[in-house]
């Protein structure tokens, strides 16, 4: 029996993937961009105005490109990887929430695919898996370059990891809940202050540290060491050609895109956005507006990962370890302590 | 120490601002951040061209005198001159008839200046005692071959009908070397 609840969540589901992909192909063309700005030049403008059609023309090129499979690698498993980091880049964006209730006909349908009580924990679970899409690409390759950056890169996934875990716990010392639908709905704000209510105000060092992580578990300058050219040919994408290749460094641009997501939805309020209460408009148009309000934060942060990038240079990889273990943990735990002593005093 | 220019090498710790590296961070960013809203240098290529000087070095041409014969004598100056060993020439004796097309009785049959080769540094046109090769601000069209970057004659010699002006590659060294009275017959 197909009931409409279903239909209404494949159609979602159907929906949000098709979003998920296109932003993710507009931000190669957006990193493209803004590298060249920021390094006062100009990025591709030849495909179509502005350059506008340029993922599309590099798509085509990951296709006709030919498939090379190395004689030595294991074969199942070569394929594996890249199949592996591309679903747990996607399956984590079936926990966030994109907008409010949509009223429609006098049903609601909510914009979150899946409203789990243990909402931020399933991210994790679903971000440790994606280590195993880097290992089992190092490992099938049977390159050194690609083994040693694949131990790298899940190194220092695990490691960064811990901090994000222990900065959550911080932060659902405060909100005392772990599902993100109801996380966004706190964050709704009352009358006239509606800023005082983002859960960056009362949780800044815990941002910090989550934002830190974010950065490592994409892999993402300063952290990049997986996969930087000068140091390991490419890392744990080396032996990659064609379609798989694609999906590694697609995985890694939608990876980019939930975790802007997710540090949206914790600390920035979701689709909520200051004054939506007290403007008198329709319930559904507050949820558009505030789905469009989510994507204008998720672009900000999208924009802020790639501003890191061509700012900082990386981080060398004793120095990655130490900032990881011997920095990071310890503040997050100060942080647990400091967020309880005023919970317990207020 | 042989100069006075060594400088001590000084190893300081990092203060605590320093050693948080977000201050430094946040430096970083608003620096990258102004570069967002400055002018690239860019130039947009084709739409746009650069600026070229007036002795700039492009396509080579063979230029006639002011009768209409040509004045490259295949002496092979500029084929020894050049450094890239681009220029080559079969050197042919004028018959009678044609004496309106070539002004001595050595002329060259065939001249190539193979362009893949060329470096464009213009020793040629230096050498040359004839002044029958000039370098022109021209660019050279692309094409798909080696052999299509072969030019020989027909792409190299002026058309009598649509001469080209290389008077701004003529400084005052050149001119005044064209007043002196011992090199009067090569005009």
């Amino acid at each position: 029996m197909i009931s409409s609840f279903l239909i209404y969540k494949l159609i979602l589901v159907v929906v949000i993937f098709l979003i998920t992909l296109l932003v993710a192909a507009y931000s190669t063309y957006a990193e493209r961009k803004v590298a060249a700005f920021l390094q006062d030049r100009i990025g591709p403008d030849r495909a179509g105005p502005f350059g506008i059609l340029q993922p599309l023309a590099d798509g085509l090129k990951f296709i006709m490109k030919e498939e090379i499979i190395p004689n030595v690698s294991n074969k199942f498993l070569f394929i594996l990887g890249p199949c592996i980091a591309m679903m747990t880049a996607l399956m984590a964006g079936v926990i966030i929430p994109w907008g409010g209730t949509l009223t429609i006909n006098g049903e609601s349908y909510s914009l979150q695919i899946a409203d789990l009580n243990i909402g931020i924990l399933y991210v994790f679970g679903v971000v440790s898996i994606g280590v195993y899409g880097i290992m089992i690409g190092g490992w099938a390759s049977n390159n050194k370059f690609s083994l040693l950056g694949a131990i790298r890169a899940s190194a220092q996934m695990i490691s960064y990891e811990i901090a994000m875990g222990l900065s959550i716990i911080a932060f659902v010392l405060t909100t005392g809940t772990l599902s993100l639908g109801e996380i966004s709905a706190m964050q709704a704000g009352g009358e006239g202050n509606a800023w005082n209510f983002w859960n960056v105000i009362y949780q800044p060092l815990g941002f910090l540290i989550f934002l830190i992580c974010a950065f490592a578990e994409c892999n993402r300058t300063p952290f990049d060491l997986p996969e930087c050219e000068t140091e390991l040919v490419g890392g744990y994408h080396t032996e990659y050609s064609s379609m798989k290749l694609g999906f590694y460094l697609f995985a890694e641009y939608i990876n980019m895109f939930v975790s802007s997501a997710v540090i949206s939805t914790l600390y920035f309020g979701g689709y909520n956005f200051p004054f939506m209460n007290n403007l008198g408009l329709e319930p559904n148009t507050i949820t558009i507006i505030g789905t469009g309000a989510l994507f204008l934060k998720i672009v900000f942060f999208i924009f802020f990962f790639m501003w890191i990038r061509w700012t900082i240079p990386r981080f060398r990889y004793d120095q990655l370890m130490h900032l990881g273990w011997k920095i990071l943990i310890p503040l997050a735990i100060l942080n647990i302590f400091v967020t309880g002593l005023i919970k317990i005093l207020t | 120490m042989l100069t006075n220019r060594s400088k001590v090498v000084v190893k300081k710790e990092m203060n605590f601002l320093e050693r948080i590296y977000l201050p430094a961070i946040l430096g970083g960013l608003a620096i990258t951040f102004k570069h967002l809203f400055k002018k690239a240098p860019t130039v947009r290529y084709p739409e746009k061209e650069r600026e070229v000087s007036a002795v700039w070095r492009g396509q080579h041409v063979l230029k006639r005198d002011d009768k209409g014969a040509e004045r490259c004598t295949a002496c092979g100056l500029c084929a020894v001159a050049c450094p890239a060993e681009a220029i080559t020439m079969v050197a042919a004796e004028r018959k009678k008839g044609e004496e309106h097309l070539y002004r001595e009785e050595k002329y060259a049959s065939t001249y190539e200046i193979n362009m893949l080769r060329c470096i464009f540094c213009g020793l040629c046109e230096e050498a040359c005692p004839k002044e029958a090769i000039f370098l022109t601000d021209r660019i050279l069209e692309t094409d798909y071959g080696r052999e299509e970057f072969v030019f020989g004659k027909d792409k190299l010699v002026e058309r009598v009908d649509a001469r080209i002006d290389v008077s701004k590659r003529q400084t005052s060294a050149v001119r005044e070397f064209k007043q002196l009275k011992q090199l009067s017959h090569n005009k």
